[in-house]
């Protein structure tokens, strides 16, 4: 059975590593902030406690007074699992680090949300749409498109 | 006197026969050879994603159906599954054995195109393609029995069946579990040992483990690349625990080790058959769920072992009759991350076989 690491102890170790990047925690999920994503990310990677080797899958959601980035990871030695969370704030230039350099499995994903939610990811190497066409106008899972 | 060359660019698609569906492939090429491969979606984009935060959380099933439209029950498996993890329904026992029994049903349903139109792109052209379509006939037969329906079945329902299985359903189910190793054992004969296969598919298109794990790839494709790894396992849903049987794995990660992968999961499929066969017990197939389904605020993501490999449903829920987010993880899309890296440096006909080799399908690539 994949245990769900706790996000609050987990949270603890993280803050000690990187001060002030955790905002809140709970069991579910760690919400940090985006300026640390990818050296968080990269530390849960490559620390043998955590070792989280799979990146499950990324996910957007516009919640209208920010975005919410869902990042579900997995260690497949470990077994265990852990939800990253982060905000974005400004719906004019949302923006967010790129973790592709970290998972691979990010490219597409990322690319996805860029296309329809409308974030940026800084550092992607190849940041265009993936599923509309260049020069559609809007992004579609947004909640004010109509 | 030196001919000066430069590299060509090639379409492969939108509409090629290869290419499984309206996918396109921009290859550049140095002769036959391939320097490099960018994979272009949105052919099949049907935003499904946006219409499901108009519909409610039943409504949303038969867009499930339409993702990966060669496994629709495992589709809609796995969307039940979030909302009732979601809103905190239970399903009655029966219903997780037929669940199970369909599941594996369309696991081989869903292999035996895999392996056709791999083997099909090999060269061994409609032969045994078609062997495999007459099999997977029966399995449609058993789905039109309990479903009505022959591709988009939109059969299961949030807290179990609507209805439960006809009474001729188990016996003929019966009468293909027996009949389906002496077919796997005829692809085998022809196929398993054969030169031209073998010289084709072997070392063609690695994707190394490290590599496989990085692009989070799952099913088949990761698994051939020696990473023992299946859900049913590792994260048991509905009645999986109760059940006997191994998880295959590759060692190269070729193409070859996908198509036996796949090959020995139809076997293993058949195992869990029978045994869910023997448990099943009688009772309901459906629990109390209200007609218009509001799950509490909140959000879930549920995953189970779909054909094509790790299929997952991310829902957010505003206590409203839809939800306010309904993210898909399409194993389809995630394991063509990886599509450059196997195919640079090989011919375009080595390039056809390593695509046909992952099993996508574009209505869950585009959504």
């Amino acid at each position: 059975m994949t245990v769900a690491l706790s996000g609050e102890e987990t949270a603890k170790k993280i803050a000690e590593q990187f001060s002030g990047a955790v905002i809140e925690a709970s069991d579910q999920a760690i919400l940090v902030k985006s300026d640390s994503l990818s050296e968080i990310a990269k530390y849960l990677k490559d620390t043998p406690e955590f070792n989280f080797d799979y990146l499950v899958h990324i996910s957007a959601v516009d919640y209208l007074d920010y975005f919410e980035l869902v990042y579900q990871l997995a260690s497949l030695e470990h077994n265990h699992s852990l939800v990253i969370k982060t905000r974005c704030y400004d719906r004019e230039n949302a923006a967010v680090p790129s973790i592709v350099s970290i998972w691979r499995a990010a490219d597409f994903q990322e690319r996805e949300i860029y296309d329809l939610m409308g974030i940026s990811f800084t550092g992607h190497p190849n940041l265009k749409r993936i599923v509309l066409w260049d020069g559609y106008k809007g992004h579609p899972l947004r909640k004010d498109f109509l | 006197m030196t001919l000066k060359t430069e590299p060509f660019v090639l379409n492969i698609g939108p509409v090629h026969p290869s290419t499984h569906g309206v996918f396109r492939m921009r290859a550049t090429l140095d002769g036959e050879v391939i320097l490099d491969i960018e994979p272009i979606f949105g052919y099949l984009h049907r935003g499904v994603e946006k219409l499901a935060e108009e519909r409610t959380y039943t409504g949303i099933i038969p867009l499930t159906d339409r993702l990966d439209y060669l496994a629709s029950m495992t589709n809609n498996f796995a969307y039940c599954l979030a909302v009732e993890r979601l809103a905190g329904i239970s399903v009655p026992e029966r219903a997780e054995y037929i669940r199970v029994i369909i599941a594996e049903l369309q696991r081989i349903a869903s292999h035996l195109i895999a392996v056709g139109a791999f083997l099909n792109d090999c060269g061994a052209f409609f032969t045994p393609f078609l062997y495999m379509f007459r099999e997977r006939e029966k399995i449609v037969d058993l789905f039109e029995m309990v479903s009505g329906q022959r591709l988009l079945y939109n059969y299961m329902r949030i807290g179990g069946f609507n209805e439960d299985i006809p009474d001729e359903f188990l016996p003929a189910l019966a009468k293909f579990t027996q009949q389906m190793p002496g077919f796997i054992e005829e692809y085998e004969q022809l196929l398993a040992k054969n030169e031209i296969l073998q010289f084709r598919a072997k070392g063609v298109g690695i994707l190394p483990r490290e590599m496989a794990i990085n692009i989070s790839a799952s099913g088949p494709v990761l698994r051939a690349s020696g990473v023992k790894w299946d859900i049913r396992k590792a994260d048991p849903y509905s009645v999986y625990d109760r059940f006997e049987f191994d998880i295959p794995t590759g060692t190269v990660g070729d193409c070859y080790d996908r198509y036996r992968v796949r090959v020995e999961e139809m076997r293993q499929s058949l195992r869990i058959i029978n045994q869910a066969m023997e448990q099943i017990p009688s009772g309901p197939v459906k629990s109390e769920v209200p007609h218009l389904i509001r799950p509490p605020i909140g959000e879930v993501y549920a995953r189970i072992e779909a054909p094509k490999g790790e299929l997952g449903f991310y829902l957010v829920s505003d206590n409203s009759i839809a939800p306010y987010r309904c993210h898909v993880r399409a194993p389809s899309l995630i394991n063509l991350t990886a599509l450059r890296d196997m195919m640079r440096g090989w011919k375009v006909a080595d390039a056809i076989l390593i695509f046909g080799s992952i099993d996508i399908t574009m209505g869950e690539v585009d959504r």
